[in-house]
């Protein structure tokens, strides 16, 4: 257990005792800031680790969140809709990778982008099963109270998460995570060494796919309500992108914190500057490829003054 | 007749489709970045068109010749300036970096000129010719015309102008052409530009044809993916047959599964290029 890997339990922790300070308010940011967690931590198995960079993300969120909404229509309980929906993606995923994964760079980059195309027009187009267009109401989980509800979604959420940063954790310090930073380097070379690279990069993009999904069952049953342009945009795929090259491409802890400060940052703008949000979301991704390209943690104290050294 | 009419429809659209990504292709092979601000631009191609025929009477036919030097500009400051200091990144730094100025330049439309659908109407109306039961409208037919014009245009200056034989170079091989006293630099920005004065263009013809509005960009992003991926990536004639096959799946597949599954259709198809047959229909390293 790594120094880095603890201070991300304890930052978890913290996090969980959240709703001893806060309202309904304080909930849904909460829920909010543990499910952005979620699909950063999960882009950065494939997007950190092995270095695809994928665009898949709302795809599978979309996914989760719509096989979750129909099951839970059906009558299933919300915890066998949700663990369905990220076997369901486990499994779509390394299929799909195993063919995907062979393109490399800009045309992986383009046929992850366009996954999250066909899917979305796919659940347009199936208007018996999901609605289609008109969207698709999921019915009320538990018919408590307002608060006892944001709370319970709040600690579904939040168990997620850290499943999602032990999964995280464990891939990091396995076999696993070496032979996915060896892709990384030299994906080539790394094959001549006699690495199974497709079995290990489909490996990481099933891992990276199921919390996702899981994550959008969660959100469906939470907001209540999803239509197609809602949980397949492509936004859902670049956002998760953001927060790990703001916190810093690869650490499980610099990709959470790059989160929760994302969730912080888009807060402020949506309730300051709405009509802005988008395209001050634009100038921030700008701003930080420009002057910040390797993440928060490129700030720690120990890099700066070796730099200063240098000079 | 149905046939013939089908046919005719995906040609008239192909050299439409083939005039949208050939800026976008063009970026693409020579300077190495997914331009995503691609679909933004030829809506701002269409409302600038739209603004010049509504408030000056301009016909579209003319705002070309505007919107090329001034996209054209634009293109060639941003990559100067912006793009230029992340060129060498890796494609998810590239590609964040141009998603994030398309959502800066659509959230900008967005504010100023509203999410509605606006259209260009032509005042008379040309009408339409038919041959036989084939029937085209002359405005359609004439933005066809434009567009292959665009593309020869684009095609002589690659094959006869210093600058263009300077772009296919960089393209074959950079570290040559840096070797052969090739400003590398000027070069990416020349390309980018030329890839926004496209988009501008083929916006100003889209204008003529479908409604304006920024919430299309993403629509005509999409079909340029996908024309790029059929034809193979960075050929003028790449984009034509890819232009061209993208339209006729479209046109058959929405002939027979119905037009809400033609993009579905046009992009499994795509998946399934990506897979197979990544260097496209015409696929060779090189441009012209």
């Amino acid at each position: 257990m790594t120094r880095s890997n603890i201070a991300l339990l304890v930052l978890l922790a913290v996090v969980a005792s959240l709703p001893l300070f806060g309202g309904a308010y304080a909930l849904r940011l909460g829920t909010m800031a543990c499910m952005y967690a979620i699909l950063a931590l999960s882009w950065n198995v494939v997007g950190g680790f092995a270095g695809y960079p994928s665009f898949a993300t709302a795809a599978f969120f979309g996914f989760g969140a719509y096989t979750t909404g129909v099951l839970l229509g059906k009558g299933l309980p919300l915890w066998l809709g949700v663990v369905i929906a990220a076997v369901a993606a486990l499994l779509m995923s390394a299929v799909l990778g195993a063919a995907l994964l062979r393109l490399r760079g800009h045309y992986f980059a383009i046929a992850s982008l366009s996954l999250v195309e066909v899917l979305r027009e796919l659940v347009n187009n199936a208007t018996d099963l999901t609605g289609g267009g008109m969207g698709l109401n999921i019915p009320l989980v538990s018919g408590s109270g307002v608060l006892a509800e944001a709370m319970f979604f709040f600690y579904a959420m939040w168990i997620l998460l850290l499943l999602t940063a032990l999964m995280v954790m464990a891939v990091a310090g396995s076999k696993l995570g070496f032979g996915l930073a060896c892709i990384r380097q030299n994906e080539t070379a790394s094959s001549m060494v006699g690495l199974n690279t497709t079995l290990y990069k489909s490996i990481a993009f099933g891992l990276s796919a199921c919390f996702v999904s899981a994550a959008g069952g969660v959100y469906a049953a939470w907001v209540h309500y999803i239509d197609p342009s809602d949980v397949f945009d492509i936004l859902y795929s670049v956002k998760p992108i953001v927060m790990a090259l703001m916190g810093g491409l690869g650490s499980p802890l610099g990709v959470a914190c790059g989160a929760f400060l994302y969730l912080g940052l888009e807060e402020v703008v949506w309730r300051n500057y709405i009509q802005f949000h988008s395209g001050v979301l634009g100038l921030i991704i700008v701003l930080l490829l420009l002057f910040l390209p390797h993440g928060l943690i490129s700030l720690r104290p120990a890099n700066l003054w070796r730099k200063a050294k240098h000079v | 007749m149905h046939a013939a009419q089908i046919l005719v429809n995906a040609v008239v659209l192909g050299c439409l489709y083939a005039c949208i990504a050939i800026g976008f292709s063009l970026v693409w092979g020579v300077l190495n970045v997914i331009n995503l601000i691609h679909g933004s631009f030829i809506v701002l191609g269409a409302y600038l068109a739209f603004g010049l025929y509504n408030a000056l009477h301009i016909s579209p036919w003319y705002s070309i010749a505007v919107a090329a030097p001034l996209f054209f500009v634009l293109g060639y400051l941003l990559q100067r300036l912006l793009l230029n200091r992340v060129i060498t990144a890796p494609v998810l730094v590239t590609l964040t970096m141009t998603f994030g100025l398309d959502l800066i330049l659509n959230n900008a439309m967005i504010y100023f000129f509203k999410a509605d659908y606006r259209k260009l109407t032509l005042t008379p109306s040309l009408g339409s010719v038919s041959i036989f039961d084939v029937v085209v409208p002359v405005d359609r037919l004439i933005a066809t015309v434009a567009a292959l014009a665009l593309t020869g245009l684009l095609y002589l200056l690659l094959r006869r102008s210093r600058v263009g034989r300077a772009i296919v170079a960089v393209r074959l091989d950079r570290d040559a052409a840096v070797l052969m006293g090739v400003d590398v630099k000027s070069i990416y920005a020349i390309a980018f530009g030329l890839g926004a004065a496209l988009a501008g263009c083929a916006g100003v013809l889209m204008a003529l044809i479908f409604p304006i509005s920024p919430l299309t960009s993403s629509g005509y992003l999409g079909k340029a993916f996908v024309v790029c991926v059929l034809g193979g990536l960075g050929s003028v004639s790449g984009a034509l047959a890819g232009g061209l096959l993208l339209a006729l799946v479209e046109g058959i597949g929405s002939t027979f599964f119905g037009p809400a599954h033609a993009t579905t259709l046009s992009f499994i198809l795509l998946i399934i290029f990506l897979i197979l047959r990544p260097q496209g229909l015409l696929g060779r390293k090189g441009f012209e």
